[in-house]
């Protein structure tokens, strides 16, 4: 009964908000919105007992992708009611599309409740162990059989990673932050300080 | 009682909003890039949801990678976002014609 009742709440607010995702007329509300579908997204994987990939949804979705659509939305100077001049004019043309997604999607679920489409039944290899909890077994999985693929998955990331510094990333002309690292290096402690003992009454030259 | 068929509806729904928030706002390419999460969002719904009732741990594994890609495109995406904001001081998609592609 709590179960149905936390699904229907999460449900009505993951489609609520990724509605509001797309038509919210500024990007930051959107930005904002998105961060509430993913919670609730997350909601909704607890339900079913996938506490590990709720938990990383949170925190690479929440914690690091939304926050740079943040930043991005905030630091470039966008006009952006100028973007949204073809809004009505599109609005047709994406709403016949989304319906006859959605038509098609309707078919599907309609075709395996009238029993035409069964679920696939899996081989049982990979099946939950019992007595453990959900970590246990995805990290058991993960670094015996995908630890390839999870090896791959790093490799993805590195890969964003040095093609987003890359492409953002931008020569200083300024003489001012510039660092000279072999003088910084060749200094020796002789003659970076100096023992000075001035007469008293008279500066030091230095 | 929540069965399967739920969260396939439920994602279903998350995936065309996905789908046509992409064709409202098709000049506004940083909404095209959070539709894109919505519709990557459906997909791990879906994918986690399958997972727990057949009782088969591979889709939580798949959603991970999912989970991993949608990361990566999104900081490459940003990326290129930035710097063409940079060159040319707009981010219409509209606009984005140098290659005559």
């Amino acid at each position: 009964m709590i179960q149905a009742f936390a699904f229907y709440l999460f449900a009505a607010l993951v489609i609520a908000s990724g509605a509001l995702t797309v038509l919210a007329r500024n990007p930051v509300h959107s930005v904002l919105w998105l961060i509430v579908a993913f919670f609730n997204g997350a909601g909704l994987m607890v339900l079913v007992g996938a506490e590990f990939i709720a938990m990383l949804l949170v925190i690479v979705y929440v914690g690091a992708v939304a926050v740079l659509f943040l930043f991005v939305v905030m630091m470039l100077d966008i006009d952006f009611a100028e973007l949204r001049a073809g809004f009505i004019r599109n609005f047709p043309l994406g709403i016949a599309i989304a319906a006859v997604l959605l038509a098609e999607l309707v078919l599907g679920i309609g075709a395996y409740r009238a029993g035409a489409i069964g679920l696939g039944t899996p081989m049982g290899d990979a099946a939950p162990l019992l007595g453990e909890s959900n970590i246990e077994n995805i990290g058991a999985l993960l670094y015996g059989r995908y630890l390839f693929l999870f090896e791959c998955a790093g490799l993805i990331l590195l890969v964003a990673m040095i093609g987003a510094i890359v492409l953002t990333h931008r020569e200083r002309k300024s003489p001012r932050a510039q660092q000279n690292i072999a003088r910084q290096i060749a200094r020796n402690p002789n003659e970076a300080t100096v023992n000075a003992r001035p007469e008293v009454g008279r500066g030091i030259e230095l | 009682m929540i069965g399967i068929e739920h969260y396939v509806v439920v994602s279903s729904i998350l995936f065309v909003l996905g789908v046509l928030g992409i064709f409202l706002n098709r000049k506004n390419i940083i909404v095209i890039l959070m539709a894109i999460e919505l519709i990557l969002l459906a997909v791990n719904i879906n994918l986690v949801a399958f997972s727990a009732f057949l009782g088969d741990l591979t889709g939580q594994i798949f959603a991970m990678f999912v989970l991993t890609v949608a990361a990566a495109e999104a900081a490459i995406g940003l990326a290129i976002l930035v710097v063409y904001y940079r060159g040319r001081g707009t981010i219409a998609v509209d606009d984005v014609n140098r290659m005559k592609g």
